[in-house]
């Protein structure tokens, strides 16, 4: 049997290379989903054949490509257009006739990946009749999933089953009006760009976006430790605007992570949330 | 029995107390898993002294249909694993489509999206290596019927931290490549009990209280 002391010197030579990315680099993981980290990392060990969390600190602290690796291995990019399909059609429902109600809406659309769901929130939002009245900030800690993000092409083969879920979303236009393909791959219309501002924003470190109507952050609360979903939740809070929309991912929740019950359920289920009125920090 | 606690998982190494009482069941399970579901969880009396955590691969989208099923078969009250929860005695938990279920450093919940691992997710490994973490030798790793090979990195870890492996018998299993392959990444030497689908809530019932 496995000596139960080489699994705790494994731990121990992970918080020392999370310490020494954040204080070389300011990436600051070490409130991140321990067992998230511990999964990635030990992956990443076994793909460049290293021998220990310690060999990897080395390479991370005097070769900035190792790090840049260790922070894909580290940001989960998996993302998709029109996930979770009916949550979407409550988000017609719910959110889209409140929004109508504003002269001009802002959206913070936080750890967006490669910007799948931007794209989905822009064509919802073309199809409420909110084009050219909202922007969305849309924003990720990743630098080349941000880029992926703004060029907004992707596989045809990804856009077929992306195109159900369109369908399933409760979606009134016709799905490939939306870009246009091109040998394998599909751009996504540049009138659905012309809303969105795409920017660097890591939730750990940087501040808040101010008066918000809507934040949507879909699973990447998941990749973080309680300590720090509830601090990212009070950063969310501060930067909406009163009534204004949460949305986070269809498997995670606020139970735990808003004290302050700084948010009331809209439709719990679909992990909607509203901050309350009367709430101000 | 030691219960998870919530510290946040901030703090470094907190391990199970010493004591060789096991402290959760997992179970990894593919093609026919229904039916083996039926009758490994119908088995089970209520007030089993453990949690039981369940990957069963199956569609990205499917729904709760398999967690309403499950629960008229089951002695246990069965629901989804939740984010951040810890598991309880005598529930039984089915990770969601869709998601890999971790068990976290401080033996609550964790889910995650990153890529399916062998064409899977949730991945059967992922649950058993990072159960494994936590509960090392008070951990039950149980392989049923599969046609594919997750789940045999995950009892060799199983293994290394001295917990108990049960697998049902390839003969009797409606797909037998699961769980001979989880026989042959540990040797069958290594294996603690080759059983029938009849017989392994008893063996569960038997380890769960045995030291
Ligand atoms: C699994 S993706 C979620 C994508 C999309 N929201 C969805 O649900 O399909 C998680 C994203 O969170 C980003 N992320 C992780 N930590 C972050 C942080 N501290 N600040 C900003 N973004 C972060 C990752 O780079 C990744 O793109």
């Amino acid at each position: 049997m496995e000596e139960a002391g080489s699994l705790e010197n494994e731990k121990i030579e992970m918080d020392c290379l999370l310490e020494a990315i954040f204080r070389k680099y300011g990436y600051d993981f070490r409130s991140y989903s321990r067992s998230h980290v511990l999964r990635r990392l030990r992956r990443r060990v076994e793909i460049d054949g290293l021998l220990s969390f310690s060999e990897l600190q080395h390479r991370v602290l005097y070769d900035e490509s190792c790090l840049q690796r260790v922070l894909q291995d580290l940001s989960i990019n998996v993302t998709e257009m029109f996930r979770d399909p009916a949550f979407y059609q409550v988000i017609r429902a719910e959110v889209i006739p409140v929004l109508r109600t504003y002269p001009f809406v802002r959206i913070w659309h936080a750890g967006c990946a490669s910007g799948e769901e931007v794209y989905s929130m822009a064509i919802l939002l073309k199809e409420g009749g909110l084009e050219s009245r909202c922007r969305l900030y849309a924003t990720d800690f990743n630098e080349a999933t941000i880029e992926k993000a703004k060029d907004g092409i992707y596989s045809l083969a990804d856009i077929r089953s992306y195109t159900a879920n369109y369908q399933k979303s409760g979606g009134t236009g016709v799905f490939s009006d939306y870009y246009t393909a091109s040998y394998d791959s599909a751009i996504m219309n540049r009138e659905l760009k012309k809303d969105i501002v795409f920017a660097h924003h890591n939730l750990v470190t940087d501040g808040e976006f101010g008066e918000m109507h809507l934040i949507i952050c879909r699973n990447v609360l998941i990749y973080f430790n309680r300590d720090l979903q509830k601090r990212v939740v009070s950063l969310f809070s501060r930067s909406l605007a009163r009534g204004g929309f949460l949305w986070i991912g269809s498997k995670e929740s606020l139970r735990y992570d808003d004290p302050e019950e700084a948010f009331e359920p809209v439709v719990e289920n679909a992990r909607l949330y509203r901050k309350r009125y009367g709430t101000d920090e | 029995m030691k219960r998870a606690t919530s510290d946040g998982n901030g703090s470094a190494g907190h391990f199970p107390a010493p004591s060789q009482a096991a402290g959760l069941v997992v179970v990894g399970v593919s093609a026919g898993g229904l039916e083996a579901l039926k009758r490994v969880l119908g088995g089970l009396e209520a007030g089993f002294p453990l949690p039981v955590v369940i990957v069963q691969h199956r569609r990205s989208d499917s729904d709760s249909l398999l967690t309403r099923l499950l629960s008229n078969w089951s002695g246990l009250p069965v629901s989804e694993a939740e984010e951040k929860e810890p598991p309880l005695a005598g529930h039984a938990y089915l990770a969601p489509a869709n998601y890999h279920l971790l068990i976290e450093t401080d033996g609550c919940f964790s889910l995650t999206v990153d890529e399916p691992e062998l064409f899977a997710r949730p991945s059967i490994n992922a649950l058993f290596v990072t159960a494994s973490d936590y509960w090392g030798p008070r951990l039950i790793a149980v392989v049923l019927t599969g046609a594919n090979a997750d789940g045999s990195l995950g009892v060799q870890r199983v293994k290394a931290r001295g917990g108990r492996v049960v697998v049902q018998d390839p003969g009797e299993a409606e797909f037998p490549v699961m769980p001979s392959a989880a026989i042959a990444a540990i040797g069958i030497g290594a294996v603690d009990y080759i059983a029938r689908l009849a017989e392994i809530p008893g063996i569960l019932a038997h380890l769960a209280v045995a030291s």
